[in-house]
């Protein structure tokens, strides 16, 4: 277990930490590039799912939901970053990396926030319609609060799938935290590749720590036993859009 | 087609070239064989550990939070960071890559296993013990055939995860066709970057349909049932493929 303590070591070098290709950089970069590509992905997703979820679904929409999960499992995260970096795209900086991300980052938005929001319960959607509510307030007040608990596993789905892809986008040259990986393989320095490896797995680990933890604290129907008990039973039996990086 | 313009596309570094297919075939070949060992050998140590796991966790309450909680954490880790901390363990070795994707499939397929098995009527055990079964015919004959699907189910995700991530393992030299989209990349050679991509796709969407096949074939009761559902959703016969090639579980 040498390799183990020659991590250690290199953590605990300070020079490590900083400079350009230091920890802290290297983390801000990897955060930063995260945070975007989750939020253009859950601008793109987010919408069309209450659009074709709405209402207890669009004929189309659950085909097309729940497809584009499986088809994208099929489709290696490491090929097509690879394919969008030697395109045409690849002479715009990070653009490919964040295309790749954002690619890989709908299909599990879509598929749990068109689930949660197509099987609300139908009674209390009609209570809400019977009351006399808009389109917009019955998706803002009754169908997504319903949803919640699937649209923010679709969220922590996402974002710990664009923090792996985002450690794979130093292979064709990105930024990052895996670039401290890659560098530790250039060089053969395995103490530095599993403290990369360290680093990352923390990483992804406290994202979706913190991500259960918002859900927890945002539910907006927390005491309702019924629904978060049916929410639960669709995340389970349905694994599609599950991470694939 | 001249041999003029097969050889311009090689120089010319063109996505699709058929003069590259033809003239590496041989490393094509290999990379695609070590790419279905390593996915092959992945699933099958992935469903030895799986079965006793979910069998555990079936059995005590206790025992069922720790396996899919730890199975669930060993998921969120990344595939480079997972393949590089097992490196100390088994060095520059296919082990890496076959221990990381075991350790990835084993969270579908004990979650499955476990389902299937719950899932099992209590009436169609209840029956088999009046019949005298003790538990381990019980658990042969009667439970593990009916949890089949769902087992089946997660081995087809696991299997199509595990032949996209096997790409990864190229950062140790053992990702079958990973290792050609990695030299392709460094040495920006598109023909064999986009060839061993699509053999990619094309091999994880074969498995898919291998494994469903063979479902079928293992599930002769379930297929007669669908046999009975085609012919009375004989109008709409298109919709009834996609849901099942799309296989939700």
């Amino acid at each position: 277990m040498g390799s183990v303590e020659e991590a250690w070591d290199w953590l605990g070098d300070g020079s490590n930490w900083s400079g350009p290709a230091g920890i802290w950089h290297r983390l801000n970069e990897h955060l930063q590039l995260t945070g975007l590509c989750l939020l253009i992905s859950c601008a793109i997703a987010l919408p069309l799912a209450l659009w074709l979820g709405h209402n207890g679904g669009r004929r189309f929409g659950g085909a097309l939901a729940i497809n584009i999960s499986n088809a994208g499992r099929a489709v290696p995260t490491f090929a097509v970053l690879v394919l969008l970096t030697l395109g045409p795209l690849g002479r715009h900086g990070e653009l490919p990396t964040i295309i790749a991300l954002v690619l890989f980052a709908v299909p599990p938005l879509l598929t749990n926030a068109y689930v949660g929001i197509s099987t609300a319960d139908r009674d209390v959607v009609q209570a809400a319609r019977g009351m006399g509510m808009s389109r917009t307030q019955l998706l803002g007040r009754v169908e997504v609060p319903l949803a919640f608990p699937l649209i923010m596993t679709g969220v922590r789905t996402a974002a710990v799938q664009i923090v792996a892809t985002a450690t794979l986008a130093a292979l064709p040259g990105g930024g990052g935290l895996g670039r401290i990986i890659t560098a530790g393989f250039a060089t053969y320095r395995t103490g530095q590749v599993v403290a990369g490896a360290l680093l990352v797995a923390l990483l992804a680990l406290a994202i979706e720590g913190l991500l259960v933890l918002a859900q927890r604290l945002l539910d907006p129907t927390p005491r309702r036993a019924t629904p978060r008990r049916r929410a639960s039973r669709t995340t389970q039996s349905e694994p599609v859009g599950r991470r694939i990086s | 087609m001249s041999a003029v313009s097969s050889v311009s596309c090689l120089q010319a570094n063109e996505w699709i070239c058929g003069e590259y297919v033809r003239d590496r075939a041989d490393e094509l070949t290999d990379a695609t064989v070590e790419h279905i060992v390593i996915t092959a050998t992945a699933i099958g140590i992935a469903l030895v550990v799986a079965l006793p796991l979910a069998l555990l966790a079936r059995r005590w309450r206790l025992a069922a939070g720790g396996i899919l909680g730890a199975t669930t954490v060993l998921y969120t880790v990344p595939t480079l960071a997972m393949y590089a901390l097992l490196l100390p363990v088994f060095g520059i070795s296919m082990s890496v890559v076959v221990c990381g994707l075991v350790l990835y499939s084993l969270t579908v397929l004990v979650r499955n296993t476990l389902e299937g098995l719950r899932a099992v009527p209590d009436e169609a055990r209840e029956a088999a013990r009046g019949l005298g079964y003790g538990r381990l015919r019980l658990l042969l004959t009667v439970e593990l055939p009916l949890a089949l699907p769902a087992l089946m189910a997660g081995v087809r995700i696991a299997t199509v995860s595990a032949v996209s991530l096997t790409t990864v393992g190229a950062i140790v030299g053992y990702g079958g066709l990973g290792n050609l989209i990695y030299s392709g990349m460094d040495s920006y050679f598109k023909a064999q970057v986009l060839t061993a991509s699509v053999l990619c796709v094309v091999l994880a969407v074969a498995s898919d349909l291998l494994l469903l096949l063979a479902q079928r074939l293992l599930t002769p009761w379930a297929r007669a049932g669908g046999r009975r559902r085609w012919r009375r959703r004989a109008a709409v016969p298109q919709q009834d493929t996609l849901t099942k090639i799309s296989g939700t579980v």
